[in-house]
């Protein structure tokens, strides 16, 4: 009787997730657990160069003298490192030279998910590079960005392809002594995104990447490296889905980003990895390094992040403003709902003068979930002018969620002009009814009124995005109002 | 349109409407008195659904149907609007946004196709000359930051863009200047059609001299105690509500 009640309420909240399904395609896996031999294991089945291996025995053996960190306001159950699967990929051709190499199962998935890879049928304006658990399906406009000088493709093909790109920057952000997580990464990635933006060249179109997790006990790491040279211009964006599963998932990625002199560079997610069950059961751990440098003067990096999904969120896109009259920007909405749980926000790291950052959190708590925002903005002692702008507003739904903010603020240098603004709220009955009364039901009235709390940051989305992000917040809190 | 039939309210189990009886018919404009904490308010959200207000017994009909079994959503759709004491700010949700998704619900409702872009942007473009609401206001949050004076415009405005059929205007004198007061009253009587009504309720006689009502109501410790023709409400002015309270 009970398991029926539980099969008939994993089917209700079953139904919420839109992306939930499972992808029947043959795929190839090695035995589970880490040891040096499945790093060597990973670089050989990649074809690496040998610089790429010794990057990845040197971020294991520093991990293994690493612990998980503890400090994030979060309850994370303890995770098997060894009963992990840290290479899957579906097989096909490695590097399919055109759409009649891609198994067609994949085409289909993918088109499921609204991102088509045939290039007449996509949106236009927008490149998509498309990862499915270790490996890179199919990476679409190459050849229109190449004319340009724009490379886009996916990190594997990049460490074969230009060695001499990727061993000038891979690590130079997230270095692989940087935390438990970006470690691990760093021994382990298997593919992601690579770009980079010649000197003087504004990117015609979106460049996206699409994650995307199948495969059953596995993992995914996935790293992107994204270079702006001088006087350049791209806008990134990256969506991620798994299908829903009883255990939980480990993903672990780091992103990095160089912007050089006047580049510009925007990077958008929108997060929605399964969240697990209305009962907390299943989910992705989602545990994420993510950092910029504003290398050159006048560059800018904009974060902009909607985090709808996961188990638990473990992440900081940050920004090191070294060049001078730099700014650093980050957007962040983030939903927990029933069991979900995040810890995120952001670091803007102060160091060139007159260099600015902008930081609005936007977080929105419902169900049993825990929303914590981090901050660190830091002002080293030659930073002379710097501001910066922080607003972090909660709100609330119902009486069994939480949320935390947990600003540090460090300043060396007398001249930095420091704004923090932080509100709390809820979405008042009053509210709801005032909807009501003009013909809108609850849950489109919770819909508009989430979407109005979370503007500010959704207009900063793509065009193409920012609709689906919308829908997306409604969805993920629908039932959570009476 | 409206039969109120004996109608008995609570909040929190204590009684506020003790047995109301009251008939609305087609083209009417229907004036509710009385002094502060009489019921007026209970009356105007009871009608409209909010569930903190119980109805314990009576009955309710609406256009030939029973009002009080309808979600307020729906008795919204059936064109029933609420004229708010005090309109709800509802931040980042501009009023386009929010009367563009308020109309497709309705027409959704009916079974129409959503509005077409242009055809809001003039239906809103006509209704916002009505009551010389300006576009910089239409453009910010519902709500947000506006003077008293702008939420009940806002509210006229609202009511204006939904095409009622049964409009319940609750205070929406209270916090107005003269000048706003006139605006407010010249929209409502703009909207007056043979197949509508308006019921009024007011603490002051003022609005009443610019939206002339057919009838006068006071309301007092949960009943109505009298009614009458607009004469009423002169009445009342002259002598305040102690009349009321010492002929009862």
């Amino acid at each position: 009787m009970e398991e029926s009640q539980d099969h008939i309420l994993n089917e209700v909240t079953g139904g919420e997730y839109k992306y939930g399904f499972i992808t029947d395609i043959e795929t190839e896996t090695i035995p589970k657990g880490l040891n040096e031999d499945v790093v060597r294991l990973i670089s050989a089945k990649k074809k690496e160069p040998d610089f790429m291996l010794e990057f990845r025995l040197k971020a294991y053996r520093h991990w293994l003298t690493m612990k998980m960190p503890q400090w994030a306001h979060l309850t994370i159950p303890e995770i098997r490192y060894q009963d992990i699967i840290y290479y899957a990929a579906p097989r096909q051709q490695v590097g399919p030279k055109s759409l009649e190499e891609v198994d067609p199962e994949l085409l289909r998935t993918f088109d499921r998910l609204g991102i088509p890879l045939e290039e007449q049928k996509m949106l236009s304006g927008v490149a998509v590079d498309a990862v499915m658990d270790s490996i890179s399906v199919k990476t679409t406009f190459r050849e229109t960005l190449a004319e340009l000088g724009i490379v886009f493709c996916s990190m594997s093909e990049a460490i074969r392809e230009y060695p001499e790109l990727v061993k000038k920057y891979l690590g130079t952000v997230v270095p692989y002594t940087d935390n438990y997580f970006a470690s691990l990464n760093s021994a382990v990635f298997s593919d992601g995104s690579f770009c980079y933006i010649p000197k003087g060249v504004r990117c015609p179109m979106e460049l996206s990447t699409y994650f995307r997790i199948n495969a059953a006990n596995t993992g995914q790491f996935e790293r992107t490296l994204l270079v702006a040279e001088d006087d350049s211009y791209v806008s990134y964006l990256e969506g991620c889905t798994a299908p829903m599963r009883d255990e939980n998932q480990l993903h672990a990625a780091v992103v990095e980003i160089i912007a050089l002199e006047n580049a510009e560079v925007k990077y958008s997610t929108v997060q929605n990895w399964y969240p697990g069950d209305r009962n907390g059961k299943g989910g992705i751990y989602n545990f994420v390094t993510k950092r910029g440098i504003c290398k050159g003067d006048n560059s800018k990096i904009s974060w902009t992040q909607v985090e709808t999904g996961s188990a638990i969120t473990w992440k900081y896109p940050s920004c090191i403003l070294r060049g001078n009259n730099t700014i650093g920007e980050f957007y962040s909405v983030a939903v927990t709902n029933n069991y979900q749980q995040a810890d995120t926000g952001t670091k803007m790291i102060h160091i060139g003068k007159n260099s600015r950052s902008t930081i609005i959190s936007k977080g929105i708590s419902a169900g049993h979930g825990q929303n914590s925002f981090r901050s660190l903005v830091k002002v080293v002692k030659s930073a002379d002018k710097v501001r910066n702008f922080t607003q972090c507003d909660s709100m609330l739904m119902g009486d069994k969620c939480g949320a935390h903010t947990f600003p540090y603020i460090e300043v060396e240098n007398e001249s930095a002009v420091i704004e923090h603004e932080a509100t709390t709220s809820r979405i008042g009955e009053d509210q709801i009814f005032y909807c009501n009364q003009r013909g809108i039901d609850t849950e489109n009235a919770v819909g508009l009124i989430i979407n109005g709390y979370a503007r500010e940051v959704l207009n900063k989305l793509p065009m193409e995005f920012a609709v689906e992000a919308q829908k997306l917040l409604a969805i993920s809190l629908e039932g959570s109002v009476g | 349109m409206l039969q109120i039939k004996d109608l008995h309210v609570s909040i929190d189990g204590k009684e506020i409407l003790k047995g109301i009886d009251l008939e609305v018919k087609a083209g009417e404009v229907h004036a509710i008195m009385g002094p502060n904490g009489s019921g007026k308010s209970t009356l105007a959200a009871a009608l409209a659904g909010r569930e903190m207000f119980a109805v314990t017994k009576g009955s309710v009909t609406y256009m030939n149907e029973n009002l009080l079994e309808l979600s307020p959503e729906d008795r919204a759709r059936k064109g029933l609007f609420l004229g708010f004491q005090y309109p709800v700010e509802i931040p980042g949700v501009s009023i386009v946004n929010f009367m563009k998704t308020a109309i497709n619900e309705h027409r959704k409702f009916k079974g129409l196709e959503p509005i077409s872009a242009s055809d809001f942007l003039k239906h809103m473009r006509e209704k916002k000359e009505l009551v010389g609401l300006t576009s910089s206001l239409t453009n910010r949050s519902v709500n947000e930051g506006f003077s008293g004076g702008e939420k009940k415009k806002n509210e006229i405005f609202q009511m204006a863009m939904l095409e009622p059929i049964l409009a319940i205007l609750d205070e929406t004198d209270s916090g107005l200047d003269i000048d706003a007061l006139k605006i407010v009253a010249q929209g409502v009587n703009q909207l007056r059609r043979k197949d509508n009504a308006t019921i009024v309720i007011t603490h002051y006689q003022r609005l009443l001299e610019y939206i002339v009502p057919d009838f006068v109501h006071v309301l007092y410790k949960g009943r109505i105690v009298k009614s009458s023709g607009k004469e009423l409400a002169l009445e009342l002015e002259e002598k305040g509500y102690d009349w009321i309270k010492t002929e009862e």
